[in-house]
């Protein structure tokens, strides 16, 4: 585990790139796969999931002197479902269409591992505003992680981008890429392109380091 | 064992908290929460309301094509109907509905010739409340076409009564004639399995989508058999706008 650094940089990418919940600690499978139908159902649950991410975690950290760690764990369920309940009546007040479409999975976020893993692993050790940005961090890794399967599987499975047509009238949908297991087989996609990635860095420098030893 | 050793596993090593500490912080706790949640509740109560009011609105022109104006009322328990008018201050509409009135729109076209009514009905889906608006034309006497407001299925299951073709097909022509006493529908509105429907008063379900399907049937029969019987011995009335 990367020792937290007090630098506000840092623990903001933490999220992204090293410690990414959706690529790297494999948090959250249940929306990732089944809101992200679309790219714009994906940016929403992601943008949802971090405004409770951070403001959870901000009010964790800053009760978390005063929070004996036997009734912990309720804390934060308390906490996090209040976010949510906030987050689900802003989301009816801005759209009704939208609230519609992620439907039962907005409740959902209370359960996401990544919100209730995050308050116990950091926001309860760190003041407020390292939290929060660690939050930040991870929320915008999560989204990221949902874009990136919301596009492909919009682009594929429907031909559209934020509901603007790419292909034309001629294109025929790859159906599956809507269903349950295109959305399996492209989140195995990615985490098989990330953990080349990953595993190819460090093969890389060293085959660096010996040719400049040579 | 020597002593120094048996007073070191006699001691517990982790002070156990108070009960009060554990009462205190989860009384402050929850109502720092209560707080953040009325807050919310109460900030966004307007902008909720009026956005359930635009899309019932939306539902009656969807649900009825020819209508160009549309006009809400109430269907007294004692039969008869009022007009509800638009007060407009709070977000909701004026005043309350008369306790067992059923509310429902009546729809004219480009004419100012009644196009149809709209009623919107409620049942309980696979999670929360389906709320659906059906419209009713006087002169098939059936029910031509549904919307849905409101409702919390399963996406990709339960969602599927928004686009599936042959759902919708069942709605193009639904039987509610009313029965030969005026009271009730002769026929109840109701969801059978798919590939089982018989009559025109029947709804196929969706394959796989049972529970969604009979929740829009019942949603329909529940409120077609309180409102058309008081409804059509008023059509005059509504026909005069």
């Amino acid at each position: 585990m990367t020792p937290t650094t007090t630098r506000g940089w840092d623990e903001f990418m933490e999220g992204i790139w090293k410690q990414n919940p959706t690529f790297v600690m494999i948090l959250g499978m249940c929306p990732t796969l089944a809101v992200t139908v679309s790219a714009e159902n994906a940016l929403s649950m992601g943008v949802s999931t971090a405004l409770v991410l951070i403001a959870s975690c901000g009010l964790v950290s800053m009760m978390r002197n005063i929070t004996p760690k036997e009734v912990r764990i309720a804390v934060y369920i308390v906490i996090i479902a209040t976010f949510v309940t906030v987050v689900d009546y802003a989301i009816q007040a801005i759209s009704l269409a939208l609230y519609d479409a992620l439907g039962a999975f907005i409740q959902l976020i209370v359960v996401n591992c990544i919100i209730l893993g995050r308050a116990e692993a950091h926001a309860a050790k760190n003041p407020p505003l390292p939290a929060m940005i660690n939050a930040a961090g991870m929320g915008v890794g999560f989204t990221i992680g949902l874009l990136s399967l919301g596009v492909v599987r919009e682009i594929l499975g429907a031909g559209t981008l934020f509901g603007v047509s790419l292909f034309g009238a001629g294109f025929q949908p790859w159906v599956i890429m809507v269903l349950p297991p295109g959305g399996f087989f492209v989140l195995g996609s990615w985490l098989l392109l990330f953990s080349w990635w990953e595993k190819r860095k460090p093969v890389k420098e060293a085959m660096d380091e010996a040719k400049q030893n040579v | 064992m020597s002593s120094e050793l048996q007073q070191a596993v006699a001691q517990p090593t982790v002070q156990s908290t108070p009960t009060a500490s554990m009462i205190k912080t989860l009384g402050l706790v929850s109502a720092i929460c209560g707080l953040i949640i009325v807050g919310a509740y109460q900030s966004t109560l307007e902008a909720v309301a009026d956005n359930k009011r635009i899309a019932t609105e939306r539902a009656v022109f969807k649900v009825i094509p020819a209508a160009k104006s549309i006009a809400e009322f109430v269907a007294l328990p004692a039969g008869g109907v009022q007009k509800v008018m638009r007060s407009g201050i709070q977000g909701d509409g004026a005043g309350e509905t008369p306790a067992g009135a059923v509310k429902f729109f009546a729809a004219y076209d480009g004419n100012g010739q009644l196009a149809g009514i709209a009623a919107e009905g409620g049942a309980k889906g696979y999670a929360d409340t389906v709320r659906i608006m059906f419209g009713y034309s006087p002169t098939c006497q059936c029910i031509v076409g549904i919307g849905v407001v409101a409702m919390r299925e399963t996406p990709g299951i339960g969602d599927k009564i928004l686009v599936d073709k042959d759902f919708l097909a069942n709605f193009a022509a639904l039987d509610a004639k009313l029965s030969a006493g005026l009271n009730a529908l002769a026929h109840e509105v109701k969801t059978v399995k798919h590939g089982t429907k018989t009559s025109p008063w029947q709804i196929d379900a969706i394959a796989g989508a049972t529970i969604t399907s009979r929740a829009v049937g019942k949603a329909i029969n529940d409120t077609a058999q309180v409102l058309l019987p008081r409804v059509l011995p008023q059509l005059e009335t509504l026909k005069a706008k």
